[in-house]
């Protein structure tokens, strides 16, 4: 795959032109791999620890691999765990994760690839002002807004609903995704749209015929952008959430800090790891066009 | 919806034809402007109030500033959010940097070994906290590990000490972080054009020369790109340190934004909460709007 | 576009109004309970509820000992939408009958006779103005030492009961290679001990003359600082590695036989039981030498919030069924702690359990039942952090004592 986006741009790309000796290259791959067990030890800590039984873990000998291979805490974690009152486990909420993400991260990328086109191809007086105060918006400290969005919530009638959810991460998604849309659409020969439009095409036309077809790397970078921010989120499905519509975060949570009980920390690590795979799913799958998309667009000026 | 369809008519078509665009990303505007800029004025507005639990809106004038820069936690949160900001930045740039660089001299299983540096970013601190908790607890993790490998003498107690805490926070977030530098980078080197380099290389210039002289100067949006990523992360790492340190020991990991958090909630101060918020904001304006100026003004 | 955003909208809209109003029979319940036996306790309440035919809506929020589920609270009630029912401590429930929103629950408590069954001690937090406001759950008593029996047999060392002994047993335990003080360093753990020092070192009516009555003068005592130099003390008997540690691994080394004592609230009990440990023979309880008479407590509440002018019925139903004594025995056998009324038989309770029913009385019936500072029962949440901060950045040697007083006191005066 990697070949694959070095090809599809014959002519650029620093590899091209680097030779390196056999020796170089010993240290080269010996570097890579021992960066590879910097970035997988606490994948494997959470992995070794899920498999054991408790009495192993609180025996000590949290970095060993386990005596006693059990799945019986990824059960657990999944259908019989206490995550409150009834011993449901974290099943229950992937539903209501899903339900948020994929609205939010469907409608912040449309949104963003709807802006990113207008700033690019349609500019209007103050349209780098606009885009600006758009990408500011990207830093906001969260805990700041929680209060006023929760007022503004009530007023919408949405407090404690999957569309409030929805809504809250779409605001704050927007700032990316206009971001990255923009970035890539300033490659986009700006020709293309002026002969169409000299054909008379609209501008919806155009955004469906001409820039839609191109922008699928771009799409990617945002998508996973998006839903792994989404999904991770801890704050706002806390705080905008009713018994009924708790995100996955939360009942992960519920699990992990439960304060004054014991520690069922196999369960913790099982849950954890389950919480995680969604996100691990989309990176592995999408992952390979993600640095292509970062490529065709977002990094260069 | 289609402009082809009111083309008869052609002063509204014109009107169309120009308002459409706006239309389009008025929504986004108008969101952005109320949830954005109207809750900072909010907040700005509450740094002056005496609230406490909930919003009340008694003005105290600047009591909660002067109490705000009375507080000894607040001095050490702006203390740490600088030195972790800049070696976060730092160390996460470099290492992507090198990485890129190193991935990008055509490996082999180049594909899995990306998605190995990647995949931290995918998974959120609530998860991810309690597997570095006892990797860098010394009873427990490496240290014991290493001891029990032989080499008695071997100390790695950073989580323990007031004064090296703050750097287990580092090392953890460039954990999380470095791999997506790495891949905007990695994508960079890729569009790099390397006909300067060849050039350079028949004039016998090293791989050495080659990188720092042609190909990293080419780099620099990438940096730009990096920069807003690190600050912007840097700025609201919360989840990070609660779950590793919950701003200990004592109080020397504490960071503007779990400062913030505690003051509003746990604290029900709200009052000093905005004002540190404020502050906050100051701050992330000071770096961030000569960035974008100077980034949005070049590519008119 | 536009078109479209609008019919999102309108989608939006329809969506919510099916789930945001709590209709009759139901009861939406806030809380951070979300661990295996105390949520299986909890679960009692649930059934006895479904029984009376009033369906129970869980939402619960767990962290940092509640202050995560109090953050969400306030986002809800913000947004209109509060909870039915929340669980609370302390002054969080003053704060919110100040701000109005806490129903009235005087009907049920006339009825059922709360006045004469909750001790006065705890009625302080319950009521608000005269009026009932919320409903004990269970005391927990925090001024309790865990030991290892076997531990402290083979060391030839008896249950101590002064300062002086206490220090004396720990000598001998660091002497013999142990660690004397199993101890988490994180600021609420600090200050649980903080709290038991010092009413062991004042006496409770200096305590309550520092920490209730936030007396200046209290505060920047030679007592106060006498109390900080024996938290000093106490540094020199915890291992290396405490900082951070959470409690439970604490308890652990005092179950295994690594370390001899823990100074921690009753809920340390459940570790000892769940590792099949019996009170008495392999664990020792009792009171932080010095405190013998005195009980610190905590005591979680339930809160009913305002849904229109009076209480539901669905409210009555759930405050009457927390106060019944088969809840509040079921309840507490699992939680570690003790029944909030003193009229429940102690008979389904182990040796712990009945002493600390016993002490609870006994101290309700003497005027030593007092709030808890650390654990947010003798002052308000500014305040109690402001007093964290200062003790677990002594207790890790950022100040010494003499420094301590005055940062206390000055921390203190700002956090008012």
């Amino acid at each position: 795959m990697a070949t694959a986006a070095a090809t599809t741009n014959a002519g650029a790309g620093s590899a091209q032109v680097i030779r390196t000796g056999a020796g170089s290259r010993y240290v080269i791959y010996t570097l890579l791999i021992l960066f590879c067990l910097y970035y997988l030890l606490p994948l494997y800590v959470m992995v070794v620890n899920s498999l054991k039984p408790l009495s192993e873990i609180q025996a000590g000998g949290m970095m060993a691999l386990p005596d006693a291979l059990t799945f019986a805490p990824w059960a657990s974690a999944w259908s019989s765990a206490q995550v409150g009152v009834e011993a449901t486990g974290l099943r229950p909420y992937f539903l209501n994760s899903i339900l948020m993400v994929v609205p939010a991260v469907a409608i912040s990328t449309v949104l963003g690839a709807l802006n990113g086109y207008v700033l690019t191809k349609w500019r209007f007086r103050g349209d780098t002002i606009v885009f600006g105060l758009l990408l500011f918006g990207c830093f906001i400290p969260f805990q700041m807004v929680l209060i006023p969005m929760a007022r503004m919530l009530g007023l919408m009638g949405i407090a404690g609903t999957v569309p409030g959810l929805v809504f809250v991460h779409l605001v704050y998604g927007i700032g990316f995704s206009t971001l990255y849309f923009r970035n890539y659409y300033q490659q986009f020969p700006t020709e293309l749209v002026r002969a169409a439009m000299i054909d008379g095409a609209g501008f919806f036309t155009i955004f469906r015929r001409i820039m839609l077809p191109s922008s699928g790397p771009i799409a990617v970078v945002c998508i996973i952008w998006q839903f792994t921010n989404i999904w991770n989120d801890f704050l706002f499905g806390a705080s905008f959430s009713d018994f009924d519509s708790q995100p996955m975060t939360v009942a992960l949570n519920n699990l992990v800090q439960s304060s004054t009980g014991v520690k069922e920390y196999n369960v913790h690590f099982a849950g954890a790891i389950m919480a995680a795979l969604p996100t691990l799913f989309v990176y592995i799958v999408a992952g390979r066009f993600f640095v292509r998309g970062l490529m065709a667009g977002s990094v260069k000026g | 919806m289609s402009v082809s369809e009111t083309s008869g008519r052609a002063g509204r078509a014109d009107w169309l034809r120009d308002a459409l665009p706006k239309l389009v990303l008025s929504p986004s505007f108008a969101l952005v402007l109320i949830f954005v800029y109207g809750f900072i004025v909010f907040t700005f507005y509450l740094s002056f109030t005496d609230s406490r639990i909930l919003p009340s809106f008694g003005l105290v004038g600047w009591q909660n500033y002067t109490r705000l820069f009375s507080l000894r936690a607040w001095d050490i949160a702006v203390k740490n959010v600088l030195i972790f900001g800049s070696l976060y930045i730092l160390i996460c740039c470099v290492l992507g940097l090198a990485l890129a660089i190193l991935l990008d001299q055509k490996i082999r299983a180049e594909g899995f070994i990306r998605t190995i540096y990647l995949y931290p970013m995918a998974l959120s601190f609530i998860v991810t906290g309690t597997a570095w908790k006892w990797f860098l607890d010394p009873g427990i993790g490496l240290e014991a590990v290493v001891r029990s490998w032989g080499w008695t003498s071997f100390e790695f107690d950073w989580i323990k000490s007031s004064d090296m805490a703050i750097y287990t926070i580092v090392i953890a977030a460039v954990w999380q972080t470095s791999g997506f530098v790495m891949a905007m980078f990695l994508a960079g080197l890729r569009g790099i054009d390397n006909e300067v380099m060849k050039a350079a290389q028949i004039d016998g210039a090293s791989n050495w020369a080659l990188y720092r002289r042609i190909v990293i100067p080419q780099l620099r949006p990438a940096f730009m790109s990096a920069f807003v990523v690190l600050a912007h992360m840097a700025i609201k790492s919360y989840d990070l340190i609660i779950a590793l340190t919950g701003g200990g020991p004592g109080t020397a990991t504490e960071l503007p934004a779990t400062f913030m958090y505690s003051y509003t909630f746990t604290r029900n101060q709200m009052g000093i909460g905005a004002a540190s918020a404020t502050i906050m904001l100051m701050a992330i304006a000071a770096i961030m709007v000569p960035y974008l100026w100077s980034e949005l003004r070049e590519k008119k | 576009m536009r078109g479209k955003f609008g019919i999102t909208m309108t989608a939006l809209a329809a969506l919510m109004t099916s789930a945001a109003v709590a209709e009759a029979g139901e009861v939406e319940v806030l809380h951070w309970w979300t661990s295996g036996g105390e949520a299986a306790a909890l679960n009692v309440l649930k059934e006895d509820l479904e029984s009376q035919g009033v369906s129970w809506q869980d939402m619960p929020v767990a962290g940092g000992g509640g202050t995560q589920a109090m953050t969400v609270l306030r986002a809800r009630v913000t947004a209109g939408n509060a909870p039915t029912a929340v669980q609370f401590l302390g002054f969080d429930i003053t704060d919110w009958a100040k701000e109005g929103a806490l129903a009235n629950l005087n009907d049920i408590a006339a009825e059922e006779n709360w006045d004469e069954v909750v001790p006065k001690a705890l009625q302080k937090f319950s009521k608000y103005d005269g009026k009932w406001v919320a409903a004990p759950v269970n005391v927990h008593s925090t001024n309790w030492v865990w030991a290892n029996k076997p531990l402290l047999d083979e060391l030839g060392i008896a249950q101590p009961t002064t300062w002086d002994e206490l220090i004396a047993a720990m000598e001998k335990v660091k002497a013999a290679g142990k660690v004397a003080l199993a101890h988490g360093g994180q600021a609420w753990q600090d200050t649980t001990i903080f709290d038991a020092v010092v009413m062991s070192t004042g006496g409770p009516d200096f305590f309550r003359k520092a920490f209730v009555d936030l007396d200046p003068e209290a505060l920047g005592s030679d007592t106060m600082k006498e109390a900080f130099d024996r938290m000093s003390v106490l540094r020199g008997y915890v291992d290396d590695n405490f900082s951070g540690r959470d409690w439970n691994l604490a308890t652990a080394m005092v179950i295994n036989g690594e370390a001899a004592f823990q100074f921690m609230g009753d809920w340390a009990k459940g570790e000892f039981l769940n590792a099949g440990k019996t009170p008495g023979e392999d664990f020792l309880c009792f009171r932080f030498p010095g405190t013998q008479d005195q009980v610190t407590f905590n005591s979680d509440q339930f809160a009913m919030f305002k849904q229109g002018d009076t209480v539901s019925e669905d409210q009555a139903a759930l405050a009457k069924a927390i106060m019944s004594p088969s809840f509040q025995i079921a309840f507490n056998t699992v939680k570690g702690s003790v029944p909030a009324r003193t009229d429940v038989s102690d008979a389904e309770f182990d040796a712990c359990g009945k002493k600390g029913m016993a002490d609870l009385a006994a101290a309700n019936a003497s005027g030593n039942l007092i709030g808890s500072m650390a654990h947010g029962h003798a002052n308000p949440a500014a305040v109690k952090n402001a007093i964290y901060d200062v003790v677990t950045a002594h207790f890790n040697g950022e100040y010494d004592s003499e420094t301590a007083v005055s940062e206390l006191v000055t921390a203190v005066e700002i956090a008012q």
